[in-house]
This record gives structure tokens, sequence and C-alpha cells, in this order.
């Protein structure tokens, strides 16, 4: 067995191992078994750190993959496979799941301390981790599918998790059937995949699209049905309406799914399926727009939340936004370096939102306020990470907003027509940097506005303070792989298909050219600095007054505060049409099915009175008769049975007699 | 006229059928032994008669009677034994009155 | 002559047999027909022997006469009131019986002689031997086996019939503790 296979099975057996045994024994181990998910994740988080240096520092190799198949079954002509794909940046997903998993993981100990379900929460968690390291180690479509699917399960059961709160119950449905809808396009789109090439494998998908074998619009039909799964999941512009909701989950929750897990999963699947994506331009254009209209929209509806949470999930949708894009505009490296950067600074974002959460008991961010001294550590590594979201230079999100921005920038530069691209991004970033920062001075800064709640807060234990401080450090450093061109950008590349036939961009972040670079950058930071600025006045200074120009803006506020209406226009369009449907069904379901149940009834009734008669009168007669027969030849038989033996002597002996009259005489004459 | 196979059978009949007749007819247990005795004889008859008579017989015939003789004068310990218990227990030996285990 | 003698002594025979054995079917007196029955294994012996199975003629006596008739007037006289025959009835299913006994044979006479017998031709003038020596040889040779068997099931039948004459053990038992306590 090979070194990186051995890894690879050791990572996954962990965390579903762990998930076994909680499942099953947690409620009966002692502090009802949360070590062992803990000590699983933290095994992964090892092999899974062996693996990241074996690969990014050992291998050191662009085009490095190693990959190992086991066949599992096969059904006519195609054969289903597992197995293990590992190249550089499945080496950075492991890591990147590993280390967010883990600190939730450690988070979660001292966040859900006390929680009703505590040890079924745990073997969630330990569900969840799985399912998406398998998601980020298999090596074709089948398993990708797979283990896709189980993290929308185990994401439905985490969101869930308070399921005695109707709100929480309805989020986990709401992002079950939401995702559902693009699980179902993702499923079509793979469908395609196979259909035209008989392949699930990565590699030989890859190759058969370089040569050609699913090309023109079919291809183009494919890969927006390859995205529409990837919308779905990471919560693009139509299908993001489940992810502000599933706040609802517990923190440590949010946390893993909106910064390490299941939105990652999308971006990660394009990333993963690049080679097929980049096959077909319209498409990439079609990816492009979904996530700057993403990007740009969410972060508009951020301004004006007040519950800090939303605020992270909108964020979370706007960042997603910009990856997508990245990769839609060919942007490989940026946007998968965007994906990890992210993946820490928003992680430390929602941990550090659990931890005031925690210490304030709300979610309304004009109930906090002045917490800074109280949780000096909550709000230091918040701020690193809001710096990180930001884009400020040094920090982690400078780096992979500004190759992103570069690259839109380069994109643009070619094709004129797309430049709204990144003047969008462009302004989100903005956006980002305003809104966030209104989220610190809020909850940070000023007076308290509720002392009641600000006596009450207190610092948060180690057991979740440390994750943050963690957290904090990877956002920082996380920044420098770029800024050298240093191993990321030199490593995560497009992978390298037969003739290398696609035409995308290559490491936009980096080889681009240097006016793209620079002018993103300069314009980038500019952008940034100015909605901090403006924060700074409106929410820190009161220089301006916020409610002032909501009043001026009516239009404009009511959009964003009511989130573009988005969800109230499914509930008049989808759920109007399905209820009403449902109605209609009901209707039909009362009149013409009971009615046909209710006509039947006669029918049956009458049926069964000639049967009932049929079994009174024919059967039992037939029963009766052969018991009266019985009877009747008991009582003869009584009659002989005398109970004097010579009796029956006699009646042997006229037996044998006849049958010697039979025997010699009669049928002598015969 | 010289006896003949015939004739023993003859006998032999009319003992096995006086036999079966006393069995039949009698109700006292002591008698019924008599009858059984009595049909044992008879066979007996025609295994000596068939001995004589029939071809290459040897004394066959004659073992299978002393067995028969064998078997009868255990069959009479044993009935007459019985028949004994029987009086200690009912008191009588008339066998149409123990048939207790009639219904 | 000869030949007639001969026949003679069958008939005779035949009429003891017969006419004893008839006695005790009807008659009412046990105890005449136990003694009715005395002539008829008399009678038999001398049937068996006239048929040259003289070893078997001579058992008979000694068994039958012997042993057997012996035992069954025991048997009488231990169950029955000898001196006054009651007046209850001894008999059942009378006429049955009699028209049984009157069909079967009639029956079974038939039998008898329209079988075709292989009988040997010179049967009747064989010269007769004694088959005492035969019959000891066949026993310790062709017959051992059952022979044995049969010594078996003598000592069985001696065995089984003290215990059932015996009666019921716990009752001895307890009368044997009785006497006991009395001592």
């Amino acid at each position: 067995m090979h070194t990186y296979e051995l890894l690879a099975w050791l990572i996954l057996a962990f965390p579903l191992l762990a998930f076994v045994i909680q499942i099953f024994f947690g409620k009966r181990l002692p502090r009802q078994g949360d070590w062992v998910p803990v000590a699983a994740i933290c095994c992964s988080l090892f092999f899974g750190l062996i693996l990241f240096f074996m690969v990014i520092v050992g291998e050191h190799d662009p085009n490095f993959v190693f990959q190992v198949s086991y066949p599992w079954f096969s059904g006519g002509s195609l054969q289903f496979d597992w197995g293990f794909h590992i190249d550089n940046l499945t080496a950075v997903m492991i890591l990147v799941v590993t280390v967010v998993s883990s600190v939730v993981h450690i988070y979660s100990l001292g966040y859900m301390q006390g929680e009703d379900f505590y040890d079924r929460f745990f073997a969630y968690l330990s569900l969840f981790s799985f399912s998406m390291l398998l998601l980020v180690l298999c090596d074709n479509l089948f398993i990708l599918y797979i283990s896709w699917e189980l993290v929308g399960v185990s994401s439905y059961l985490l969101i869930g998790f308070y399921f005695w709160k109707h709100s929480a119950a309805d989020a986990c449905k709401k992002a079950f059937i939401t995702t559902r809808v693009g699980d179902v396009f993702f499923f079509i789109g793979i469908l395609m995949v196979v259909l035209y090439i008989g392949e699930f494998n990565y590699t030989k998908v890859f190759e058969a699209v370089a040569h050609g074998e699913l090309t023109g619009w079919v291809l183009t039909i494919a890969v927006v049905c390859l995205f529409g799964g990837a919308v779905g999941k990471s919560a693009q512009f139509p299908l993001h309406v489940w992810l502000p909701d599933a706040m609802e989950g517990p923190t440590p929750v949010s946390a893993l799914i909106h910064a390490a897990t299941m939105v990652a999963a999308g971006v990660y699947m394009v990333g993963r399926l690049f080679p097929i994506f980049s096959a077909s331009p319209a498409a990439m254009l079609v990816v492009a727009y979904i996530g700057l209209i993403t990007a740009f929209f969410a972060a508009t509806i951020a301004i004006t939340q007040t519950d800090i949470k939303r605020v992270l999930a909108y964020s979370t949708v706007s960042q997603l936004g910009y990856m997508v894009t990245a990769l839609g505009v060919g942007a490989y490296t940026a946007g998968l370096y965007h994906l990890m950067t992210h993946a820490f600074f928003k992680a430390l974002l929602f941990l550090g939102s659990g931890s005031v959460i925690h210490a304030v008991h709300t979610n309304e961010m004009p109930s906090m306020g002045g917490l800074k001294k109280k949780m000096p550590i909550t709000f230091w590594t918040m701020l690193i990470a809001t710096l990180a979201i930001s884009g400020v230079p040094f920090f982690s999100g400078f780096g992979s907003k500004d190759a992103i921005l570069a690259a839109s920038l380069e994109f643009g530069m070619t094709h004129w027509l797309h430049m709204p691209i990144f003047l969008g991004l462009l302004l989100g970033a903005g956006i980002t940097a305003f809104y966030m920062f209104r989220l610190i001075f809020l909850t940070f800064f000023g007076e308290a506005r509720e002392p009641k709640r600000y006596d009450h807060a207190h610092e948060s234990p180690y057991s979740m303070t440390v994750p943050l401080m963690i957290l904090a450090g990877l956002s920082v450093i996380g920044g420098f792989g770029l800024y050298g061109g240093l191993w990321f950008n030199h490593l995560v590349v497009p992978p390298v298909i037969g003739d290398a036939a696609h035409h995308a961009a290559e490491g936009h972040g980096a080889h681009g050219s240097a006016l793209a670079h620079y002018g993103a950058m300069a314009l980038s930071i500019l952008f940034a600095t100015g909605g901090i600025l403006l924060s700074y006045l409106v929410y820190y200074k009161k220089k301006i007054s916020a409610e002032a120009v909501a009043g001026r803006f009516p239009v404009l506020y009511n959009l964003s505060f009511h989130k573009y209406w988005v969800d109230e226009l499914y509930g008049k369009t989808v759920i109007a049409f399905v209820m009403w449907f449902r109605m209609v069904l009901a209707r039909f379901d009362n009149k013409v099915v009971d009615g046909i149940v209710n006509a039947t009834a006669p029918a049956l009734r009458g049926v069964s009175s000639f049967s009932g008669a049929w079994d009174k009168y024919v059967v039992d007669g037939l029963v009766n008769l052969i018991a009266i027969v019985v009877q009747a030849v008991g009582a003869v038989s009584t009659l002989i049975q005398s109970g004097v033996i010579q009796n029956y002597l006699m009646k042997v002996g006229i037996a044998v007699g006849a049958i010697l009259l039979l025997h010699n005489f009669i049928l002598r004459i015969f | 006229m010289a006896v003949g196979l015939e004739h023993c059978l003859v006998v032999s009949i009319s003992l096995f059928l006086l036999g079966v007749f006393i069995v039949m007819t009698q109700r006292n247990g002591i008698r019924v032994l008599m009858g059984i005795e009595l049909i044992l004889n008879a066979a007996n008859l025609n295994l000596i008669a068939f001995n004589r008579f029939l071809p290459n017989t040897d004394v066959n015939g004659s073992i299978f009677a002393v067995f028969v003789i064998i078997l009868a004068a255990a069959e009479a310990a044993v009935a007459l034994a019985i028949v004994l218990a029987i009086y200690q227990q009912f008191s009588t030996v008339n066998l149409d009155e123990i048939s207790s285990m009639k219904h | 002559m000869d030949a007639l003698l001969h026949s003679l002594v069958f008939y005779i025979l035949a009429f003891i047999v017969l006419g004893s054995a008839a006695y005790t079917a009807f008659s009412a007196n046990l105890v005449r027909a136990a003694f009715s029955l005395l002539f008829t294994f008399f009678g038999l012996a001398g049937l068996y022997i006239y048929l040259g199975a003289d070893f078997v003629g001579i058992s008979q006596v000694i068994i039958y006469v012997g042993g057997i008739l012996v035992l069954l007037l025991f048997g009488v006289m231990f169950t029955t009131n000898v001196s006054g025959q009651g007046t209850e009835k001894q008999t059942l299913q009378m006429k049955w019986g009699i028209l049984f006994l009157v069909v079967l044979f009639l029956l079974l006479i038939p039998i008898a002689f329209i079988t075709p017998w292989s009988v040997m031709p010179d049967a009747g003038s064989k010269a007769l031997e004694s088959s005492v020596s035969p019959i000891g040889v066949g026993l310790l040779t062709k017959y051992l086996l059952p022979f044995e068997i049969a010594s078996l099931l003598l000592l069985i039948a001696l065995i089984g019939a003290v215990v059932i004459a015996r009666g019921e053990p716990k009752v001895r038992a307890e009368a044997a503790k009785e006497d006991t306590s009395a001592l």
C-alpha cells in the first residue's frame, strides 16, 4: 500500500469510526463521548498535515497526481469504482477541512457544554467531517455525488439540531430542499457526462473532454447543470436563500458549514472539474456572472442586517460569489486561494460571533456594544479576521481578493464587454469592508446599549478562545502564500490534460500582466480603505447618521433590509404554486379519489354480503355436513366398539370369513 | 380309505374352529385360555401332518411343533398369572365385566 | 386289514379329540370342561405319534397334560367357586358363535380338499422312524439360536408370571411393615 493511500484511508477512517461509536455508544461513554470525535478529528488533522507536507513540500510538483482506485461493482457496461485522487488541490483542501473541523470540534466542547443531545451533536460533526473529507479525496463523479449528498444530509441534521425550535426545523428543511434543487441539476450534469463519455473517473473524463468527446451545446448544458450543484451547495444567487436561515443551527455548525465544508464543496467541485468547465467558454461566462451577481447582491444585503450571524452569512454568500467569479473568469488559482483563506477567517468570524453570542445571549447587534473590554481575545481575533476579509494588506484576504480582482480586471481588459465583472467586484470589496467594520463597531465599540447583557458578559473559556487564536494565526499567515509567488501560486494550478487544449488563463493572480496586477491592487486597497473609513464615520464617530441615509433612500434600504424580497418572491411564486398545486391535489384526493373509494364501498358491501351468505350456507353447510357424517360414522362405530374382546374376535372372524369366501370361491368362479 | 393329508386337515380345522368358538363365546377367562390351547394344538396338528405328508420335510415340522409347545407353555404361565391378577383386582374372571377401559 | 386298522386308529383318535373338545366348548361346568381337555390333549398326543412325530407326542403329554392342564386346573380352582356353579350365564353371543362356527367350517373344509397339495405318493406307507435323534441334532445345529432364545423366553415368562401373580409390590411392602410392627 502506498503511503498516500494509507494516509487517505486513515484520514477517512477516524471520523467515520468516531461517528459509528458516537451514534451508538456516545451516551454511555464518559463525558457523553465527546472526546471520541475530537480525538478522531485530531488524528485526521495529524495525518492531513503529514499528507499536506508530503505533497506540497515533499513533491513540490505542479502536476503531481496520485491515484488509486478500487473496483466496487459494475452495472451493464458501466464500471463503478471508488478511490482516491490526491493532488495539490486535494492536499490543500484536506488541510483546510481538517484544520477548521478540528478547531470547530474543540470549540464545540466549550460552546455546546450542557446542551441537550450533546453526544449526538458530536456524532453529526464526525459524520460531516467524514463526508467532506470523502468529497475531497474521492476520484470519480459517482463517489463525488454520494459524498455530496452525505454532506447535504449531515448539514441538514446539524442545522436542524435544535429541532424542537420551529424556526430551526424550518431552516433545515429549507436548506435541504433548496440545495436539492441544485443537486438535481448536478445529477443531470453527471448523467450527461457519463452518458456521453461512459466514465466516472476524473482523469478519464478530463481526457475525454480534452479529446472532444463532449462538445458544443451538450457540453455547455452539462457544465451549466454541474454548476447548478455548486449554486445550490455554495449558495449562489438564485438558491442562496437557505444559507442565512441555516444560522438557526448551533454557531460551531455555522462555522463548519460556512467556512470549510458545505459551501466550500460547491467551489471545490467547480475547481475539481475545472477542465470540463474551462472547455465551455459560454458556461464559464454563466459561472462568472452568477458569481458576480451573488457577490454584489449579498454584500448589499449584509449592510442593513442586524443579526450578527446573518451579516456573516451574507458575507459568506458574497465571498463565495467572489470565488465562483474567479473560477468563471478562469482564475483557478485565485479562486481556490480565496477558498482557503476565506475558510480560515470566516471560521474565525463565526466562532468569534459564537463567543459573543455565548456571552450576551443574543444575536442582535443593536443589543451589544462595548464588548471590547469584556472580551479582549474575541475582539482582537475577530478584528484580525475582519481586516483579512476586508482585504487590508498583510492579511490573508488581501492576497486572495487582490488576485481575484486582478484576474477579473485582466479578463475585462481582454473582453471589454465584461468589464462590469471587475467593477462589480471592486465595489463589492468596498461594501465588504464597510459592513464588516460596521459589525465590529456595533459589537465591540461604543457604549453598552443594554447594560444588563453587558454586565453579564464575560470572556469565553479556553476551549473556545484557543481555537480563535489558532485561526487568527492562520488568517494572517495564510496570506503569505501569494506575496512572494510562494507555493500556492506555483502548485495549485489547473491540471494539464493531454495536449492542454484548454484555453484557460493559468495563474492569473501572479502571472497576469503587471498593469492588471498593480492596478487592481491599488484600487482594491483604495476601496477597502474607503469602506472602512465610511464605516468608521458612520458607526464610530457618528458623523453620518445611518438612519438619515436610510430615510433618504427608503427604496434602497428596504431592498437591502428585506433581502431584495427574494424569499417573499419565492413564497409568492414557487412555494405559492406548490401550495396551490398541493391544494388542487388535495381536492382531487378528496373529491375524485375519495369518491372512487367511497363508491367502491357499497359495491364491496354487496359482494361481501353475498360472500357472507355463501360462507354461511354453503361453506358452513359443507363443514357441518362433514361433521354430521363424522358424527354418524362415530355413532355407528361406537356400536362396534363393545369393549368385549370376544366381540372383536367375532368381527375379525367375519372379516376372515369374507376374505376366504372372496379369495377361494368367488374369485375362482369368475 | 387310507388316512391322508385331508383327513388330518379336517380334524385340525374342526379343532381350530372349536377353539375359536370357545374364545368367542365364553365369558370365563380360563375357558378362553382353554380355547387358545385348542387353537395352538390345531396348528401343531397341521404342522405334524404336513411334515408327514409333504416331501423333503425332514423333521422341521416336529421342531416347529416343539417351539409352539414351548411358546404355549410360556403363554399359559403368563396368561394364568394375568388371570389371577385380574381376579385379585376385580374379584371376577369374566372378561366382559372387566372392560374398565371402555369409555 | 392292516390299512383298515391303521385308519381306524386315526378315526378313533380324531373322534376322541373332537368330541372332548366339543364337550369343552359346550359344557356348562368349568371343571368338567377342564378335565375334558385332558382327553383332547391325550388324543392329540396319540395323533402326533400316529403321524410319526413321537417326540412331539411325548412332549405333548408331558407339557400339556402335565403342565398346562394342571396350571389351568389351578386357575380354575383359584378363581371359581367349584362346589356350586353360579346361576349366572356363562356364555355370550352364542348364536353368533354357532353361526360363525358353521359358516367358517363350510368355508374352510373345501379349501382342504380343493387345494392341490404336492403330497408324497407313498406318504401313507412310509416307514416310521424315531424322530427324537434328528430333532435333537436339529435343535443343536440348525435351530440352535431359536432354541436358546426359546429358553430365554421361558425364563422371562417364568419371572414375569411370578411378578404378575404376586400382585402389587407396594401393597406387599405395606403388609410386610404391618407384619413386623405386629411382631
